[in-house]
């Protein structure tokens, strides 16, 4: 078995592909860096990401999945978990090794966990989209954080650009500690410094950096979500099934 | 101004949560105008409301004022109730600031009828308009269809709305006569096939002229309340077939009746609403119209109702045991999504997977399928030897042993000493 570490980005995953077959190794072990703990009975292969290289991989690919599958490995790989990384790398070489039409062999462990993971990825996208709840600021910035599970942020950009088209806004990812910010033109990615008003302890922002409106837009959605409820169907355990406590603290309406 | 409005939001919120039609799916209205909003592809359920249903549309009456006196209803006029009617300005507000904080998908309006039906149309039609044209507005809206409303003004709410629906209320004409006598599935039928006809007819001028405009993309959609009324499951799914047939509809949602009102007609206040009962129509639905079956398949006159313990795919399964057991590695497609703990993807997956090789037993679980329902039905690469045959009622008892259903009765969730 021999190990491979690579910097954690795609372009990284993608170039190991490359080397594996370059160096016609067997058994390999993926790691990235941050999850690398050196072992001196073992030599480690340090994967220096080359753009070339992945590049060619990925086309490689292309040729033989269509475009949603495609997309299902960039989802797996945004998932940042050290096991994907590895199932990643195996239903790659596994693909390339095979005739076409293989990733349809549902049978196959990697093609399973790749779907699986890719699918879960899915999942926290469209929880971020129906989840976000934007405050408007006093300079007419719509600003929202989360802290998705996964790195979702790059999956967000078309679905807040074309149905925010002409509204300024913000998404932060607390946990990975960057943003989008979208000027009504294009969106960028933004890191900044929180003051100590604009705490990520908080769920939301103080009062005093707000729009004027914006305390009363907030309570008539509690209000509203408050009316809509039934009592007499109560059911709890549906509710936090499709609404995990672990999202409530951005959530306006399950405030005070 | 602040607390008349939340007054009025309370009031007319509360009074249009008994429609529980939540889809903000199916329409393909793009936001082209670098206006706000964009309601193409999969609906989003923006949160879950206690009793677990979604939140995906500002769900609100124009008005709970109205001139119809239907027992079931909430806002008939015999109740003694708060009454309350937005402006269009507070309607169009209200959409377009939370729809820009991310808490709705759009709108869904609806309204008492004040006056008459035209009156009470032709409001609905500005607010729409207003949004559309003035605050160029690209989110969901799901507008009323109110009965007895002319075509111009029907034709007219179509160009703006995404999806229109209009409610049988009850299952059967007999049950609508009972408890709202001012009101008849015909004045329900009229509409829905003249806007039908409207969606063909725009959808087939599409080929010859390059931009017609939309009308109604989402299509139509109907509710009936279930357990208000005495017909039998058989009466009700048999209705929603029909409407499915006649008028392509998008969607028939069953409600079940919430006891609002002291009437001996109806059940009495504080009676549990038949949750169970809903749940098992809905299964019905989606067996109609995403598994192939035929609505005589699972109700007739031999099983007029279906069963509570059970789902209507086991029980249909259980009574047609000589179909079974089903070879995952060699049957039909439509045969593997009738064997009960089989879903549509993981159907699919199968049909896939098995060109590559016999599917065994820990492939299939892998590949998410309810095993333990569906291995009575199924034989795969490695099944057990079976020597006999059980009958259904063996069957019946060992999944639901096996199973933790949220009907059953004994909490699971008790520590065990040992």
């Amino acid at each position: 078995m021999e190990i491979f570490v690579f910097d954690g980005t795609l372009e990284g995953l993608l170039t190991a592909v490359f080397e594996c077959y370059q160096k016609k190794s067997e058994a390999v072990k993926l790691v990235s860096q941050t999850h690398y703990v050196p072992d001196v009975f073992k030599e480690a292969f340090a994967v220096i990401s080359e753009d070339a290289k992945a590049k060619r991989v990925w086309k490689g690919l292309a040729k033989k999945l269509d475009s949603n599958w495609m997309k299902s490995i960039y989802r797996a790989f945004l998932s940042e978990q050290p096991a994907t990384f590895q199932d990643l790398f195996e239903f790659i070489r596994y693909i390339i090794d095979s005739p076409p039409g293989a990733e349809a062999n549902f049978g196959n462990k990697y093609v399973l966990e790749i779907s699986k993971m890719s699918h879960k990825v899915h999942r926290e996208k469209h929880r971020m989209e129906a989840f976000i709840r934007f405050q408007k600021t006093a300079d007419h910035i719509f600003y929202a954080h989360i802290e998705p599970d996964f790195n979702v942020l790059p999956l967000l950009i078309d679905h807040f650009k074309n149905r925010y088209a002409d509204q300024k806004w913000i998404i932060y990812d607390l946990k990975r500690k960057y943003g989008l910010f979208y000027d009504l033109e294009k969106v960028e990615e933004i890191t900044f410094d929180f003051t100590a008003e604009m705490s990520p302890a908080l769920n939301a922002l103080p009062v005093n950096v707000l729009d004027s409106q914006e305390e009363l837009y907030a309570l008539l959605w509690k209000d509203y979500f408050r009316s809509v409820n039934i009592p007499a169907r109560k059911n709890m355990k549906l509710h936090i099934r499709h609404v995990p406590k672990r999202y409530w603290k951005y959530l306006s309406e399950k405030q005070g | 101004m602040f607390e008349r409005i939340r007054e009025k939001l309370e009031i007319l919120a509360d009074a249009a949560k008994y429609d529980v039609s939540c889809s903000s799916s199916g329409s393909n209205r793009k936001n082209e105008n670098k206006g706000l909003g964009d309601a193409e592809g999969t609906g989003i359920c923006h949160t879950y409301t206690e009793d677990g249903r979604c939140v995906s549309l500002l769900k609100i009456l124009l008005t709970n004022h109205c001139i119809y006196d239907c027992a079931f209803c909430v806002s008939r006029r015999s109740n003694d109730i708060k009454r309350a009617a937005f402006t269009v300005d507070e309607v169009v507000e209200l959409t377009m600031n939370f729809y820009r904080r991310n808490y709705i998908e759009g709108l869904f309006l609806s309204s008492g009828i004040f006056k008459n039906a035209d009156y009470t149309m032709e409001r609905l039609v500005r607010i729409v308009k207003k949004l559309r044209n003035e605050q160029r507005f690209n989110g969901y809206i799901h507008l009323k269809t109110i009965p007895g409303a002319s075509e111009e003004l029907l034709k007219e709410a179509g160009m703006y709305a995404d999806r229109m629906s209009i409610n049988l209320e009850m299952p059967t004409e007999s049950g609508l006569k009972l408890l709202a006598p001012e009101k008849s599935h015909e004045d329900v039928k009229k509409p829905l096939n003249y806007i039908q006809q409207t969606i063909t007819q725009f959808s087939s001028e599409k080929g010859l002229i390059k931009a017609v405009p939309k009308f109604v993309p989402a299509g139509q959609s109907t509710q009936m309340v279930i357990g208000a009324t005495p017909e039998s499951d058989k009466e009700i799914m048999h209705t929603a077939n029909t409407f499915y047939k006649n008028f392509s509809l998008k969607r028939v949602y069953y409600s079940g009746y919430i006891p609002i009102s002291q009437d001996a007609r109806l059940p009495v206040i504080g009676s549990q609403p038949p949750l169970i009962r809903e749940n098992r129509l809905y299964q019905t639905d989606w067996l109609m119209r995403f598994y192939g079956f035929d609505v005589k398949e699972i109700l007739n006159d031999a099983h007029p109702n279906l069963d509570v313990d059970i789902d209507p795919k086991l029980s249909w399964a259980l009574r047609h045991l000589e179909d079974f057991p089903v070879d995952v590695n060699t049957a039909d497609y439509k045969m593997i999504m009738r064997v009960p703990g089989i879903g549509v993807a993981s159907a699919l997956k199968i049909v896939q997977a098995r060109k590559f090789g016999r599917l065994h037993q820990d492939q299939l679980k892998k590949i998410g399928i309810s095993f333990n329902k569906a291995k009575h039905f199924i034989r795969y690469a490695d099944s057990p030897l079976q020597l006999r045959d059980y009958e259904a009622g063996h069957i019946k008892a060992v999944i639901l042993s096996e199973s933790s259903s949220k009907y059953t009765k004994v909490p699971k969730n008790q520590l065990s000493i040992f």
